[in-house]
């Protein structure tokens, strides 16, 4: 039971992921190259948030506040790589084969969000995965039975939500549209404050709205790279 | 190459004026290259962006000759910048999936095989066994083990100078052989001895030796003699894989780290040192005009044919002709080719290519093998160099059919341009270049990461080491010399794993025990 748990969540969560991976970065070395700096940056705002969570002893034990200066973190470092992203746009044409990179930014954005996502997916779920593959489950002896598959669906949300951040707000800030930016701030701020939810296994109370975010942050995402009605119903229609 | 070679055949017509600042600027960068050569030993990441850029110049040649030969062909410096940085990205990807192979063998067998998890046999090197549980006394153990490493690798560095200096070619040679034979039989058995242990298959002597004779015999042939490049890659991968395993296993915990340091300090200061022991060697090879044991090295694209015409005329000459000549020399580099037209200028790009890896690898070749040597684990990679003149010469003829190929999809792809057949091309045509002492040392530190049973601090050395070997090679880019690989991926390994089980962890596993996201 537990290796068909293992698979079932570890596609849940990174299924659609590596997907993308496969069929819109592979094929390009540029944009694993940046994938891979945006894990990187990714890593060091945890590294901050965390060093901050270890000084602050007597509030060790507050995790709001420790969510609250990771998501900070997290939303300065994506500014730092949209900065170093935009800068380095003339070199970065000059280095990859495809001058699609460049032609559409908001494939810069699209491929760091998801280094972003995949990072901080990996990083909430490899270590449950690995519990996971057994000898034992969750739910035996107390605890929620369901811990496990609710935590990798939150982790897909959650590597979704990043892509589509990246989005909005890599655009927000070439147009300076500061309602995105404090939407894409606020809305992490909310899903991940919400998570804390979790605890008391409200899992209802915390996946129904954060999917419900996700499906807006989507629509505005998809919105702000030039998507429209129509377009979409022609990609439906494979016109 | 697809993109690329249009481009720069464009950029070439554009530019045909400045063909004779470009010329001078190769000839700079060959000069140059003598000097980084030497600088560049130990665990090196050879991009020679020299090399790519006579490659991409080649290309131009090779287009262009199909046109009319001999146009001045031109691209004024930016835009070899861009060319060099273009191929670069196409090189880290192809630098990234074997160190991320290696990785994963040596991460999987470590959690799946604890044999190589647990130290209780140690090497002879490490006498100081810290089985102290003070840390002061630990910490001083660890210190005096990886100082008498590090001694029996400048020891071993020195001794093969000295070899190489009295041209004691042989005793290298069966040195490097028995190496590679003992990491091919000897560790391949304990290593399949202790897999099938850990997952309790029951096999007998004859299959055993029957599997081992074949996977040993067909490596020794891979490394030392011929075969297929994928099957050699493989083959040094997996003994890259397996030199790790040994070093996990063995060294004392603090020791490995230790020596992770050290090796990295080491690696440094050869490179930086005037009078660094591989400098020596370097400038020795140059001396002689030969490329010494040029393969310690993993490498991503086929060699023997850059030997070939090495054999053929010195690599300087044969520098200076190509670039003179463009396509005229091909048919005195190339040995014996008979081929059409376009044949003869794909081959063209190919001996430039070859050509200025021969000096350049010499150089570099070189060194790491030295490196390597020194720690003890090198036998196989330097045997696998050394042996590569010999495999050259028998690979020739092989080249040689292959270049009649290369000819055919050359030409096919200049008139097509289509996306498949380039990258192919492309990968025959230029390399790069990973002392396999970086495979081994990567690997040992993401390994004994992950021996610790915590998969963030694996993932966040793996991530660290891949972003410390983009840099790398953006310096290598940017300063167009050779550069040593381990400094900057080691250090962010070493960082990131400290503090990742120090301080991430905690926070992590009380944000995943609370299912909180962030």
């Amino acid at each position: 039971m537990t290796l068909p748990e293992f698979f079932g969540c570890a596609f849940i969560a990174f299924g659609t992921p590596f997907a993308m991976f496969v069929f819109t970065i592979a094929n390009d070395s540029i944009r694993i190259i940046i994938l891979i700096a945006a894990a990187f940056f990714w890593l060091l705002s945890l590294l901050a948030s965390s060093l901050l969570w270890f000084a602050l002893v007597p509030i060790r034990e507050y995790l709001w506040f420790g969510v609250i200066f990771s998501v900070l973190f997290q939303e300065s470092f994506r500014y730092i790589i949209y900065r170093i992203l935009r800068r380095t746009e003339q070199g970065l044409q000059a280095v990859s084969e495809n001058p699609g990179v460049i032609e559409n930014k908001h494939i810069l954005a699209y491929v760091s969000g998801l280094g972003f996502g995949i990072i901080s997916g990996l990083f909430s779920m490899v270590n449950l995965l690995a519990d996971m593959s057994g000898p034992g489950t969750m739910g035996l002896k107390g605890g929620s039975d369901i811990f496990l598959i609710t935590s990798a669906t939150q982790a897909l949300a959650m590597i979704l939500l990043h892509t589509f951040w990246s989005v909005i707000f890599f655009n927000a800030f070439d147009i300076n549209n500061y309602f995105h930016i404090v939407y894409v701030v606020v809305t992490h701020l909310f899903v991940s404050l919400i998570t804390l939810l979790n605890a008391n296994e409200l899992y209802i109370a915390t996946l129904l709205p954060n999917y419900i975010v996700l499906l807006a942050t989507a629509a505005l995402a998809f919105k702000v790279a030039g998507g429209s009605k129509t377009s979409l119903l022609r990609f439906i229609k494979c016109q | 190459m697809d993109g690329h070679v249009g481009a720069s055949t464009s950029s070439s017509r554009l530019n045909g004026s400045s063909g004779g600042e470009q010329r001078k600027q190769q000839n700079n960068y060959g000069s140059n290259e003598q000097v980084d050569g030497s600088i560049l030993d130990v665990p090196n990441v050879v991009i020679r962006p020299a090399r790519r850029r006579a490659r991409s110049t080649d290309a131009t040649i090779g287009a262009r000759s199909e046109d009319g030969p001999r146009v001045p062909r031109e691209l004024n410096p930016e835009e070899l910048d861009e060319e060099v940085l273009k191929y670069g990205a196409q090189h880290v990807i192809k630098l990234f999936v074997p160190v991320s192979l290696c990785m994963l063998v040596v991460v999987a067998t470590i959690n799946s095989v604890k044999f190589y998890s647990t130290t209780d046999v140690y090497l002879l090197y490490t006498p100081f066994h810290e089985l102290s549980p003070d840390p002061g006394v630990k910490f001083w153990n660890a210190l005096a083990n990886s100082l008498i490493l590090m001694t029996v690798v400048v020891i071993m560095t020195i001794l093969l100078i000295v070899l190489y200096k009295q041209r004691c070619y042989k005793i290298i040679h069966s040195w490097l052989i028995l190496s590679s034979f003992m990491l091919l039989f000897i560790f391949s058995y304990l290593y399949l001895e202790e897999f099938l242990r850990a997952y309790n298959i029951p096999m007998d002597y004859p299959t055993t030796l029957l599997i081992l004779w074949n996977f040993g015999v067909a490596g020794m042939m891979a490394i030392h003699w011929k075969g297929p490049l994928i099957l050699q890659q493989g083959y040094l991968i997996f003994v890259a894989a397996l030199m790790a395993l040994v070093f996990i296993k063995y060294l004392p915990e603090w020791t490995a780290w230790a020596v992770l340091g050290a090796i990295s300090v080491w690696d440094l200061i050869a490179v930086l040192t005037p009078k660094g022991p591989l400098r020596i060697l370097v400038e020795t090879a140059q001396e002689r005009n030969e490329q010494i044991f040029p393969a310690l090295i993993y490498s991503s694209t086929v060699l023997y044919t850059v030997l070939g015409a090495k054999s053929a005329t010195t690599s300087d000459r044969v520098d200076v002709e190509n670039i003179e000549n463009g396509a005229e020399q091909s048919p005195q580099e190339a040995e014996g080719q008979a081929t059409s037209s376009a044949g003869s200028a794909s081959r063209t790009g190919n001996t430039n290519n070859v050509v200025n890896d021969d000096a350049a690898q010499a150089a570099e070749g070189m060194p790491l093998v030295t490196f390597k040597t020194n720690g003890n684990d090198a036998g196989f990679t330097e045997e696998w160099s050394e042996s590569r003149v010999e495999r050259v010469r028998s690979r020739q003829i092989e080249v040689q059919a292959s270049n009649g190929q290369n000819a055919n999809r050359s030409t096919h792809y200049r008139t097509t341009t289509t996306a498949t057949e380039t990258p192919q091309l492309e990968a025959q045509e230029r390399g790069i270049k990973l002392g396999l002492g970086d495979f081994i040392f990567y690997s040992v530190l993401v390994g004994k990461a992950s021996s610790y049973g915590d998969w963030i601090t694996t993932i966040a050395c793996f991530v660290a080491i891949l972003i410390g070997l983009c840099l790398t090679l953006l310096l290598l880019a940017i300063w167009r010399k050779a550069l040593p690989a381990l400094p900057i991926s080691i250090t962010f390994g070493l960082l990131f794993c400290f503090a990742t089980s120090a301080v991430v962890q905690p926070f992590m596993d009380s944000l995943s025990d609370k299912q909180v996201f962030i």
